[in-house]
């Protein structure tokens, strides 16, 4: 285990504070999943958004590094889409963009 | 059509200084002009009516659908300053019509509007998180800021703890809690916003607003999560009232039954509770047509009172109470919360027939109107979504299409019990609205198969707010709005439309020797039998056909139109009973269930196509509609004709 470290990229993000094999994408999570948002990482190249745009999106619903989430509801077909508390809100979001979301399962 | 939003909208830099309006309102006697701006749901609606109640008006920002609401408010000692309301965004970034407006108008670049002195921010005091990341972008712009904590009630009473001070010290603009659904609840307010009027609004600084990245957005966001950390105490155990009836409502399966049963309880209510408020309105036109036939003499004074104005008008007024039975449904789910959570639990179903999640709310809408339907479809920011969004809308069972099944079936369907249990009218009546949710789905589909193939649907991204009861007067409100709306285009294009239908079907009129009905002679009967060898083949008479010319205008004046068409012929008294009985007479069912599937698809609604020809900004896609959805009239008509001939209908 490395040192979690303070430190930002170009697009503001900290490094995560947990090393990646420990993060669950939040897209593939199940209900009740409670954790910590370590990194957004906007992979998803087949979308209609560029994959900045998708980004720019979830922080502006408040998925940032830090906050805490948990999977609330899952939808019937596919368990998708799902609903997350994150911090005070409650939002709806496809797995398909949630994938971005790396989270640190609480332990 | 635009693969990226990066392309749909331009990023704008703003930077240059925007003009001072400032002192020009204290020299001259202009009032003051705020803007309330917020993230949906936060609560500005709320604080909308309460500062202006029923002096609100809707109208529409210059050269788009995007609605406007704006009215005075007087503050406590006696300063009236205008208010407008502009729709929620989470930035402004704009990414749709909507947030366009909320941007311009709050940078000042609007043409049109007056450039607001005070905007009042307005965020969720149980969910600071995304306000306050908005009121840090709205700084950049330099215009003066009062920040509006709406709903403290609800979190203090949730242990949710704020140190107003402490906050307004951090982000260095006045804040102010508020409750706006008590009385009482606005004298933070008032006496906050008073003093700023009094000592005068702080001049307008320097915009330094740019779009934000994903670099500004993720700073702000933090920077708000460290405010918020540093000034809000959160109670130990957190509030999960809704989470747990969420639980119920958005349980994979129960959630689904659940909103089928809503469904069906608002549609039962839209036909049981309407009843006898219309039969009230028929008593009351019948009875100032009776009215006209007593003090008028007999003529064509008095057949242009009693068939051309209040026939024809009455019959439209009539369907003011299941309009507003529905829309009461629809607002009130709206208040409690549920609408995103229907949006939730059919993302799925409607992303397999090629429509957005949010599609489900604007849809639901084109039940009551397609009109406010299609405007409802601004919440769609991909614009493929929006546009088919658009186009289906249509052929949603609209209440203007209500008068005329109601009549047809009353006519000639039988009242039968079916399997002891339903009632077959009503049955026919459930069918017609499948067939127009059918066959929007089954439009959206093959949109998507066509013109969008293999492009990937985009992001499904939306808040699910807390549940709150719903406040009868801001519902009430609603209802208002929705009323006026309608009895002014009653009042205008319906009113207009029934002049030129009695104008048509009354001259010229029958010679002295005439052996057959006066209307036979008339205008109407020429176009009639005009376009008669065209809708001959699906088994519509030239009196329908007479019909169908002013129904291009609304649908519901055909009935109107068919009532003055028959009256005239009859020369008698119309009335909602009697056209069904001459109905009955002169068709064979194969031409009343033709006439009924014509009805599911046909584009006869001349505002609906005004609407989507502004909203998709071209005349290209209002044309598109009107085709495909006369095609679809006229060979499903067809079927239905022959077959039922077939079957002995004829």
């Amino acid at each position: 285990m490395t040192a979690p470290v303070k430190q930002t990229d170009e697009a503001g993000r900290a490094e995560p504070v947990a090393p990646a094999g420990d993060l669950v994408p939040l897209g593939l999570a199940r209900r009740n999943f409670a954790g910590r948002i370590q990194r957004i990482e906007v992979t998803d190249l087949n979308s209609s958004l560029l994959p900045e745009e998708i980004e720019r999106r979830l922080i502006e619903l408040g998925f940032v590094e830090g906050a805490e989430v948990r999977v609330l509801h899952e939808g019937l077909f596919g368990r998708d889409p799902i609903a997350v508390r994150i911090n005070d809100a409650t939002v709806a979001l496809r797995r398909r963009e949630a994938m971005a979301i790396l989270v640190g399962q609480e332990v | 059509m635009e693969e990226t939003e990066g392309v749909l909208t331009p990023h704008i830099e703003v930077t240059r200084e925007v003009p001072p309006t400032v002192g020009a309102f204290a020299e001259s006697a202009k009032s003051p002009h705020v803007a309330l701006v917020g993230v949906p749901n936060c609560g500005k609606t709320a604080l909308f009516n309460a500062l202006t109640g029923s002096r609100q008006k809707v109208g529409n920002y210059a050269g788009v659908t995007v609605e406007k609401k704006m009215g005075p408010a007087t503050t406590p000692v006696g300063v009236t300053v205008d208010v407008v309301d502009l729709p929620g965004t989470y930035s402004l970034r704009a990414r749709s019509p909507d947030e366009e407006v909320t941007r311009d108008v709050v940078l000042g670049l609007r043409p049109g509007e007056t450039a607001p002195d005070l905007l009042i921010a307005v965020v969720d005091s149980t969910n600071l998180r995304t306000g306050i990341r908005l009121v840090l972008e709205l700084r950049k712009v330099g215009r003066p800021i009062l920040l509006v904590l709406s709903m403290i009630d609800i979190a203090r009473r949730r242990g949710i703890e704020i140190n107003v001070d402490a906050m307004s010290a951090e982000l260095g603009v006045p804040v102010v809690t508020a409750n706006s659904v008590r009385r009482g609840g606005l004298e933070d307010f008032w006496r906050v916003f008073d003093h700023v009027l009094a000592t005068g609004i702080e001049p307008l600084g320097k915009n330094m607003w740019k779009t934000p990245g994903v670099l500004e957005l993720r700073a702000e966001q933090r920077e708000a999560d460290r405010i918020i950390d540093r000034v809000v105490t959160l109670p130990a155990k957190p509030d999960t009232l809704s989470a747990r009836i969420d639980d119920f409502l958005l349980h994979p399966v129960g959630g689904l039954v659940f909103l089928l049963v809503l469904m069906f309880v608002m549609f039962q209510a839209v036909f049981s509770w309407a009843q006898p408020l219309m039969d009230l309105i028929d008593v009351g036109f019948t009875w100032l047509g009776g009215l006209s036939q007593t003090f008028l003499p007999p003529g064509l004074l008095q057949s242009f009172i009693q068939n051309g104005i209040i026939s024809g008008v009455g019959n439209v007024i009539v369907f003011l109470p299941q309009i507003l039975i529905l829309f009461l449904f629809i607002l009130l789910l709206e208040d409690l919360g549920y609408m995103a959570r229907a949006a939730f639990l059919m993302d799925r179903i409607m992303s397999g027939a090629g429509l957005h999640g949010r599609a489900f709310i604007p849809l639901l809408s084109s039940f009551a109107c397609a009109i406010p339907g299609i405007m409802a479809a601004r919440v769609i920011d991909n614009p493929r979504d929006r546009l088919t969004t658009i186009l289906v809308a249509p052929l949603m069972t609209c209440s203007a299409r209500i008068p005329v099944y109601t009549l047809i079936i009353s006519a000639f369907i039988p009242a039968r019990q079916v399997w002891g249990l339903f009632n077959l009218q009503g049955l026919v009546m459930f069918g017609l609205y499948v067939a127009g949710i059918a066959s929007a789905l089954g439009v959206s589909f093959i949109a998507k198969f066509l013109f969008w193939r293999g492009h990937p649907s985009p992001p499904f991204m939306l808040d699910l707010p807390d549940y709150k009861i719903p406040q009868p007067r801001s519902v009430l409100i609603g209802l208002m709005v929705r009323a006026q709306m309608f009895l002014k285009r009653a009042g205008t294009t319906i009113f207009s439309m029934m002049v030129l239908i009695w104008v048509l079907s009354s001259f010229p009129t029958a010679p002295a020797n005439a052996t057959m009905p006066d209307i036979y002679y008339s205008l109407a009967a020429m176009i009639g039998r005009f376009i008669e060898p065209l809708l001959a083949p699906i088994g519509f008479n030239w009196q329908i056909s007479v019909a169908l010319v002013p129904g291009m205008a609304a649908r519901e004046v055909a009935v109107a139109a068919l009532g003055t068409v028959y009256a005239i012929q009859d020369g008698g008294a119309g009335g909602a009973q009697h056209i069904g009985h001459v109905l009955a007479q002169n068709w064979s069912l194969a031409t009343a269930l033709s006439l009924l599937v014509w009805y599911i698809f046909a584009p006869q609604c001349a505002s609906t196509l005004a609407v989507i020809r502004r909203e998709t900004g071209s005349w290209k896609w209002m044309w598109v509609t009107f085709g495909y959805m006369l095609g679809l009239a006229y060979v499903f008509s067809f079927i239905t004709y022959h077959v039922a001939v077939m079957l002995g209908a004829g």
